[in-house]
């Protein structure tokens, strides 16, 4: 097992979903069965390799990467096969472990049409690597190629399984996050030329890290944040969630929604925020008024929603926007509290999609103003539905309070070069914001569970309380959902020190701009 | 930063305290008091429906332990023992240099005497539900969830923090939310419940940014930390002010103080045994309590003191005025609470700390009764409009003889308790305007003797009109069965003995609350003895006035053809502050301010990156003609033919869109590899 001990481990975390994609390629399409069986199995190892890392992990030391490996990948550009996880980057690959095995085990209950489920499996598959990937890498060109990975199954899977305008949803979603991704590798790029001795590795870059004059770190940021912005998405970069996330098959919605959306806001502070640490600064006020503008707009989007799914989306621009406050920051709490926020979001809002999918499944529609009655109708769904949104708006005790709360906690006392004026006015827009969620949130469980059963569905047919798979597929989400609430150092606890490590970089550029400015002098 | 660091070491790691040597065995226990109803909770939501009982039964022994425990813990206290105090770090970042939240008990006297209110009624109204919510649909999640209301509401009075304060302080308004709103089929209902918590939430933002604010200032959230820091003046001046008004914002909604009063009298949609225990007697103290438990910070603070008493006398007139003209018992009950609510906070506003937190003990027992009370009538007559009773005192006698005690002690009518606290805080008020000669304690004072008189005059009106006259409702109205008329005679009787722990010199309720730091701040002794029978005197002239008004009419006055119809009207609509809400900001945000939003999203921001796709085409033909036609799509369609796509993506491949985009794309990159080429 020296093998697995020396890092090894985290690789087949990482690739034994594609593996489980390859080895569909044998199996017949009309083996349905089988094929869910292979696919959650070796989903279900992943994740059983991912357990048993977090059993290897040292917690004690969690702001430093482990379990690394660093292997010669593309000698001629010097880029390396180097993974390792930290306290950062630990919690989101469990979470994105953990949630594409529950989608595959959400696949026993329902694929939708056209059915295909060998493809629909593989594609999912893939998908899990790509974003396993993208939170273990810790070279850019690495990082790079798993960002980009994810965006070809899920552009088949929105593409094909997904509603009636998936053609459209599928392209933008394709197009709008390869643009930024585009301008994402000019920044990588960039940063490589200026490095000496050059190099694409995240660590070393780190230490060389500040380079080159301000004006280029400000350029090579806004190259990483035109990329990340657009994948988390910040306002105004926007639109193709809605669309994508409506269109998307559930299944793509919860992984869209749970994990693909943090890569962005990952990429943010595993990369542009210690790698240009000065650029950070400058950028942190532009950051936190798009993000307090998407808080506000988002929630109000959402009054405006009659599809319950398209709700749920730009709910997400909202949490979203809670997330990259927090980043905005600077602070120990605002950094942690993203951090929170992008599992608890990734858990939340995931639920929520997965109930938006069986809902359709049951009532074959999204439509708010027909829906209603659920507690009364299926008192188990409803009861849910309503657990969740309340999760979703904030409640102490759940998942969704601890990072809205350490966000704006950071903005009351932001880092010391940032406008402290500012940020309790973006500290006061974010409070209004949480208002307007709970508004918003608690006006659709009035619509759609509460109330009296709608006559067209009165009588019932196909209409049934929670089935196996869902229960399996979905208690472990709840039950998370709960203990993140109640006992939140269960995250903070490995968050921190990592979010500390960073904050030193932060730190140490701005004394070494002091130094420099003062030098002088 | 030291501070924490000392306080750190003080109450940190599992170490218990210096204090706890003193504490007695009560210290081993104490936490089970918040922690069985939680369990209790679970319970019943995942094994309720199985039981015998429908759940009743686990929330009743959970809670009945609970009041075991609080009475053992309160003897423990009188007798001498120390305060319980223990902490633990709930999550702390850079091993507490830069934030530390705790999970921290602290059980003092003022703990205590809460616990015994909130797990004495909550046992009551458990019992008294039994009857009242027999046969409901949802029987199992109404205790399941009075349950977790419960322990949410210990939980938030143990804590040792604001942080956790603030948990428990919103979780007990999602459990609010949920009672409310419990009767759902009807949409009235709910949206009771989505008021009752936006409006809180209001509050609950401002409370947050209080708690952060204070944090800031005394770098740690332990209140008696922070409470220790204002007094000795290490944290001071225009902050400080900020940060206590912005904790009194958490109060005025939680609490029902003007302006954000509005969802009390709608959170009657509930069950009435949730409007006796949530709703009158409990969690709407929260506001109080927390103000309380801040108060030398609140003292410290400026103006901030001022603010809080004429907020509270504004609210205590304006919502006795409300509770004269309405005809839904609950609602005049509500309204009363609002006023009443409002007299602790004056009295915490003008300096009267004993009197407030003796009126909320007092106050608890007698208001619960009287909701207990309404739920009795309502149960038996299926309306809550007093225009369908009448005449109940010969159905109900159990129910009448309780209620009469309920609103006599609510009226201040000696013996009964409510005459002892009342009594405090006008007395508290006038000696704050004559010795301290604040302005607001004036306030307090005239709009306290107003209210009083009012409070005699709308409880009358109630009785006479509920209990006198005619039958005019439907049906045979009959008493209740004993799980309804015992917690009614229990509460009768704690309303009339109650109010003698308070009783002038004597009484030792001065002993046990007290503001902090100060010895025997105490009740007010002969100083005051013409103010009790003066109030005496307004009172019984109240119930004089409402006798000859309503059981005699002696006058037939119509007020709507008087020279103040207009006045009545602006009552009747309570003053439009609830259609100023509604017209003015929950609607406009609802529809046309958020459909305005979403214009802009379709139309405008996803417009340029559709309208950015078309313009690159209409640029881009000449190329696409040429190079396109023959040499792209050669690539493409072979590229496509490979990964097997469905048609519809090949169709969608082929029409010419990958390259709109495509050409987009290009051109931005362009652009942005000439801005590095400038650099």
């Amino acid at each position: 097992m020296e093998w697995f001990d020396n890092g090894w481990g985290l690789s087949l975390a990482t690739f034994l979903p594609a593996l489980g994609a390859i080895a569909l390629l044998f199996i017949p399409p009309t083996q349905e069965q089988f094929i869910r069986f292979v696919g959650t199995l070796f989903a279900g190892l992943a994740l059983l390799v991912g357990v048993i890392l977090l059993d290897q992990f040292d917690f004690a030391n969690a702001g430093a990467i482990q379990l690394d490996v660093n292997a010669e990948w593309i000698t001629q550009i010097n880029s390396r096969y180097h993974i390792g996880v930290d306290g950062m980057s630990l919690p989101l690959l469990v979470l994105s472990l953990l949630v594409s095995f529950l989608c595959t085990i959400y696949m026993w209950f329902h694929i939708p049409a056209p059915g295909k489920t060998k493809a629909f499996m593989a594609l999912v598959l893939i998908l899990e690597t790509g974003m396993n990937g993208s939170f273990v890498a810790l070279d850019l060109i690495l990082f790079f190629i798993f960002f980009e990975i994810v965006l070809v199954p899920m552009y088949f899977l929105i593409g094909i399984w997904g509603g009636p305008r998936r053609e459209y949803a599928a392209v933008k979603f394709f197009l709008y996050t390869l643009f930024g991704s585009i301008f994402m590798l000019l920044g990588f790029l960039a940063m490589y030329f200026q490095s000496e001795p050059r190099t694409f590795d995240m660590l070393a870059l780190r230490d060389q890290a500040p380079f080159g004059s301000e004006l280029f770190q400000n350029i090579a940021f806004l190259g990483l944040f035109l990329g990340f912005a657009i994948k988390v998405p910040m306002w105004p970069f926007h639109t193709w969630l809605p669309d994508a996330h409506t269109e998307a098959p559930t299944v793509g919605s919860v992984l869209l929604a749970a994990i693909m959306l943090k890569m962005g806001t990952y990429g943010f502070i595993r990369i542009a925020l210690p790698l240009l640490p000065d650029a950070a600064v400058n950028y942190a006020p532009i950051i936190g008024v798009l993000s307090v503008i998407a808080i506000i707009y988002g929630a109000l989007c959402c009054f405006a929603q009659t599809d319950l799914k398209r709700l749920i989306a730009f709910s997400s621009v909202g949490h979203m926007g809670f997330v990259m406050l927090g980043i905005a920051t600077l602070t120990d709490e605002g950094i942690n509290g993203a951090i929170f926020g992008m599992v608890a979001h990734g858990l939340i809002t995931g639920m929520l999609f997965f109930l938006a999918g069986s809902m359709h499944e049951r009532y074959h529609t999204r439509e708010i103003a027909d829906l209603g009655g659920m507690l009364q109708q299926i008192p188990r769904f409803g009861s849910v539905f309503a657990f969740a949104a309340i999760a979703s708006l904030g409640l102490p005790g759940l998942a969704g309070f601890w990072g809205e709360m350490l966000a704006l906690l950071g903005s009351y006392n932001p880092h010391p070069g940032l406008s402290e004026g500012l940020f309790r006015v973006l500290m006061v827009g974010g409070g209004i914001g949480t208002v307007l969620t709970a508004g918003y949130l608690l006006w659709t469980v009035q619509r759609v569970v509460q109330g009296r059963v709608p006559e067209k569905f009165a009588e019932g047919h196909g209409i049934h309380d929670v089935v196996r798979p869902e229960w399996l597929a979905w208690a472990p989400l709840l039950i998370l959902i709960l203990a993140a609430g109640v006992y939140p150092k269960l995250l903070l606890g490995v968050t921190d020190a990592a979010v500390q490590a960073l904050l030193g970089v932060l730190d140490g550029a701005a004394e070494g701009a002091a130094a420099a400015a003062d030098g002088g002098h | 930063m030291n501070r924490l660091l000392l306080f750190a070491q003080e109450h940190g790691g599992e170490a218990e305290t210096a204090e706890h040597a003193a504490t007695g065995a009560i210290g081993n226990v104490i936490w089970l008091v918040p922690l069985l109803p939680v369990l209790s909770f679970f319970v019943i939501l995942f094994l309720g429906k199985r039981m015998k009982s429908k759940g009743h039964a686990v929330g009743i022994a959970a809670v009945g332990i609970g009041l075991l425990i609080s009475l053992i813990g309160f003897v423990e206290l009188a007798r001498g023992k120390g305060i319980v105090q223990r902490s633990w770090t709930w999550f702390e970042f850079a091993g507490g240099e830069s934030l530390k939240i705790e999970f921290g008990m602290h059980y003092d006297f003022l703990t205590a005497v809460m616990f015994v209110v909130v797990t004495t009624i909550s046992l009551l109204v458990h019992i008294y539900s039994t009857e009242y919510m027999h046969g409901d649909k949802r029987y199992t999640f109404f205790y399941a969830m009075l349950s977790l209301f419960t322990g949410s509401m210990l939980l938030m009075l143990i804590a040792n923090n604001l942080m956790m304060l603030f948990v428990g302080w919103e979780l007990v308004g999602v459990c609010s939310y949920f009672l409310i709103s419990h009767y759902w089929e009807e949409k009235e209902n709910s949206s009771a419940g989505i008021k009752a918590f936006i409006t809180n939430r209001v509050g609950d933002v401002s409370l947050l940014f209080g708690i952060f604010a204070m944090g800031a200032l005394g770098h740690t959230f332990n209140i008696f930390e922070l409470n220790h820091l204002a007094e000795e003046g290490e944290i001071h001046g225009t902050g400080l002010t900020i940060a206590a008004l912005l904790l009194f914002g958490g109060a005025v909604s939680k609490s029902a103080q003007f302006p954000l009063y509005v969802w009390l009298p709608d959170a009657m949609a509930g069950p009435t045994p949730i409007s006796a225990l949530i709703h009158a007697a409990t969690m709407v103290v929260a506001g109080i309590y927390m103000v309380a438990r801040m108060f030398l910070v609140f003292e410290h603070a400026g103006a901030a003191l001022d603010v809080v008493a004429i907020i509270a006398a504004i609210t205590m007139l304006l919502a006795a005025i409300l509770a004269l003209v309405q005809d839904d018992i609950k609602k005049v009950l509500a309204y009363s609470t609002i006023s009443q609510l409002a007299y602790m906070m004056a009295a915490l506003g003008v300096g009267a700390y004993t009197a407030a937190i003796f009126h909320l003990f007092t106050h608890a027992f007698f208001k619960a009764l009287l909701f207990l009370g309404a739920g009795s009538l309502i149960h038996a007559v299926h309306s809550n409009n007093m225009s369908d009773m009448g005449g109940l005192r010969k159905f109900m006698p159990h129910t009448f003889r309780t209620f009469i005690i309920g609103s006599l002690a609510l009226a201040g009518i000696f013996p009964l308790a409510g005459f002892f606290s009342k009594d405090e805080i006008i007395g508290g008020a006038l000696r704050s305007a004559s010795e301290g000669n604040r302005a607001s304690a004036w306030v307090v004072l005239i709009s306290g003797t107003i209210t009083a008189f009012l409070t005699a005059l709308y409880m009358t009106r109630a009785c006479v009109k509920t209990f006198w006259g005619e039958y005019r409702g439907q049906g045979h109205p009959h008493e209740a069965g004993g799980a309804m008329v015992t917690p009614l005679w229990i509460l009768a009787g704690a309303a009339v003995v109650v109010g003698f722990l308070g009783f002038p010199v004597i009484g030792p309720f001065a002993d046990w609350i007290n503001v902090p730091g100060e010895e025997h701040h105490g009740f007010s002794t002969l100083y005051n003895v013409v103010l009790p029978i003066a109030a005496t005197i307004v009172a019984a002239a109240a119930i004089f006035l409402g006798l000859l008004l309503f059981l005699r009419k002696r006058w037939d006055i119509d007020i709507l053809a008087g020279p103040f119809a207009w006045a009545y009207r602006f009552v009747e609509n309570r003053y439009y502050l609830d259609d100023f809400y509604l017209n003015g900001v929950v609607r406009p945000v609802q529809y046309p301010i958020s459909r305005g939003t979403y214009w802009t999203n379709q139309k405008i921001l996803d417009g340029v990156v559709n309208g950015a796709a078309t313009a690159t085409v209409a640029l881009a033909q000449p190329t696409y003609a040429v190079i396109d036609r023959q040499v792209v799509d050669f690539a493409v369609n072979g590229a496509a033919g490979l990964t097997g796509a469905s048609g519809g993506l090949l169709r969608y491949i082929q029409s010419g869109n990958i390259q709109r985009y495509a050409a987009v794309l290009f051109a931005a990159v362009a652009i942005f590899v000439a801005a590095f080429a400038l650099t």
